[in-house]
């Protein structure tokens, strides 16, 4: 264990890491050291997406991610992308639309349209499938969460020409 | 520097400077240089790579970025797929966006970086194959020198490289061609794939040469020199014409005949050989239909 600690940007509030092994990577990090259990891990080698967190606006596999090369960077989790108790629009779409099964992917999920959303934001069904191309799913065979995706898009287009 | 701190005697650098790059690598034993980590946290969290010091380079400022001098383009090494295939680079060197958007996922290009993958020198990394096409030189540095090789010189074998202790990749080095490129790569689906066969065709007008670069089929870069010296006096490089269908065909099965491959678990030799002729035909007949088109 380290004598010596260090400060990630966590959902907008710096957190103190103040013991952690060599070579950790940001999502043990995140789930053992720092209580952000939304990041789910399943392999450990960037094949899956379920530990996607946005660092600087960025998807990024937080398992692969050493967590010291991002001090000073912004990292949102799955628990940073809705106010308190509520949840995002990304992740009520998700909801509705029947594109949460188990719910093991669905954090990443929520991450990679996120991000995806915020630089496109009426993106087609080829980019929607590249941005989600990193986070695997074997339960909903994807339709739904496409369907997710539109939602969103479509309730964002809305409340865009009420305001 | 930003910090360096000490994890039961393991110091993490984040390196801010060249310098500062340079000076922590420059101790014994030699720290692991760290970029986007997408190759090396992947044995990290396996357990198979002991961890000792490590030198973070993706902060490094002559590492991120790329610029153009002329028809020369000099591209840091820390800069990630993500920007390779989201940028002008798409125009000024389409056979290598062609191949960064093919790596991994969205997640992977958002950090893996050009250098690391070069440095890992695996058989399959994606921008080899368009690389060697290129004539790629890399920069090399360490603290008490500074010398330059050609990426064929520089990958000596499946993931062995020319690299010496103290040293790191600060930048590669291509050429801006005058003419259409291609990179074709099969794999068993159609994201997240490592290669079982790739290829890059370049043509440039300036030289009158194509350039065919192959992955997955060699433990180093390779070239099909057969191949180009075979097609590159058949085509009228002022426009018009193209080869006519045999001389294309012979020219896959010199491709083909470059390749050396493996058996293993993606694929078998015999498969990887039949592929890159297919690439090869499909590829030539891509550059060739564009550079007649303009
Ligand atoms: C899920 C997944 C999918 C992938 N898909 C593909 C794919 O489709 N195609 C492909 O080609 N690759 C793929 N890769 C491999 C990997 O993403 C690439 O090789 C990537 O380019 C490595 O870059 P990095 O910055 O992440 O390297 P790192 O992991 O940081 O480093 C890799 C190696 O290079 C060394 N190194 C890094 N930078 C430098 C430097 N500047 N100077 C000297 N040495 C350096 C390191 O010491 C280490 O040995 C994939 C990996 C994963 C996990
Ligand atoms: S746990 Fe990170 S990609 Fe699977
Ligand atoms: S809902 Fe079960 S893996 Fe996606």
């Amino acid at each position: 264990m380290s004598a010596d600690t260090y400060s990630l940007k966590v959902n907008g509030t710096d957190r103190q890491v103040t013991e952690s092994l060599p070579g950790e990577s940001l999502l043990r990090v995140l789930r053992e050291r720092l209580g952000f259990h939304g990041s789910k891990n399943a392999c450990e080698e960037g094949e899956c997406g379920s530990c996607t967190v946005v660092v600087n606006g960025q998807t990024v596999c937080s398992c692969l991610v050493l967590a010291e090369s991002v001090t000073g960077y912004e990292i949102t989790t799955i628990e940073g992308v809705a106010d308190d108790d509520g949840l995002s629009d990304v992740q009520q779409a998700f909801i509705d639309t029947g594109a949460v099964q188990c719910g093991f992917c669905t954090p990443g999920l929520v991450m990679s349209v996120g991000a995806l959303l915020d630089s496109v934001p009426d993106p087609d069904e080829l980019a929607v499938r590249e941005a989600i191309s990193g986070n695997l799913c074997r339960c909903t065979g994807y339709g739904r969460i496409i369907e997710a995706v539109s939602q969103t898009v479509d309730g964002r287009r809305d409340d865009g020409s009420r305001s | 520097m930003l910090n360096g701190r000490q994890h039961g005697g393991v110091s993490v650098t984040i390196a801010t400077s060249l310098e500062d790059a340079c000076a922590a690598l420059a101790v014994e034993p030699c720290p692991l240089v760290l970029s986007g980590g997408t190759d090396l946290m992947v044995e990290v969290n396996r357990g198979s790579r002991r961890v000792g010091d490590i030198v973070v380079v993706n902060r490094v400022p002559e590492l991120v970025g790329w610029r153009r001098k002329g028809d020369q383009l000099r591209l840091g090494a820390a800069v990630t797929f993500a920007e390779i295939c989201g940028s002008e680079l798409e125009s000024l060197v389409p056979a290598l966006a062609q191949a960064a958007r093919t790596v991994g996922s969205p997640q992977i290009r958002n950090v893996a970086t050009l250098g690391g993958n070069i440095a890992t020198a695996s058989p399959a990394g994606d921008s080899i194959p368009v690389l060697a096409a290129l004539d790629a030189v890399l920069e090399l540095r360490s603290a008490e020198a500074t010398r330059e090789v050609s990426l064929r010189d520089f990958i000596t074998g499946v993931k062995q490289t020319c690299l010496l202790p103290g040293e790191l990749i600060e930048a590669v080095r291509v050429p801006v061609l005058d003419g259409p490129q291609e990179f074709c790569k099969v794999g068993t689906r159609n994201a997240m794939v490592i290669s079982v066969a790739s290829l890059a065709i370049l043509a440039n007008r300036g030289s009158r040469r194509i350039t065919v670069g192959l992955g997955s089929v060699s433990p180093a870069p390779l070239r099909a020199s057969d191949a180009e010296d075979h097609i590159s006096p058949h085509i009228n490089w002022d426009g018009g014409a193209i080869p006519d269908e045999a001389t294309i065909a012979h020219f896959a099965r010199l491709v083909a005949g470059a390749a050396n491959p493996i058996d293993d678990h993606r694929s078998s030799a015999l498969y990887r050989t039949h592929a890159i002729r297919v690439l090869a035909r499909r590829a030539l007949s891509r550059v060739l239909g564009r550079l007649s088109a303009t």
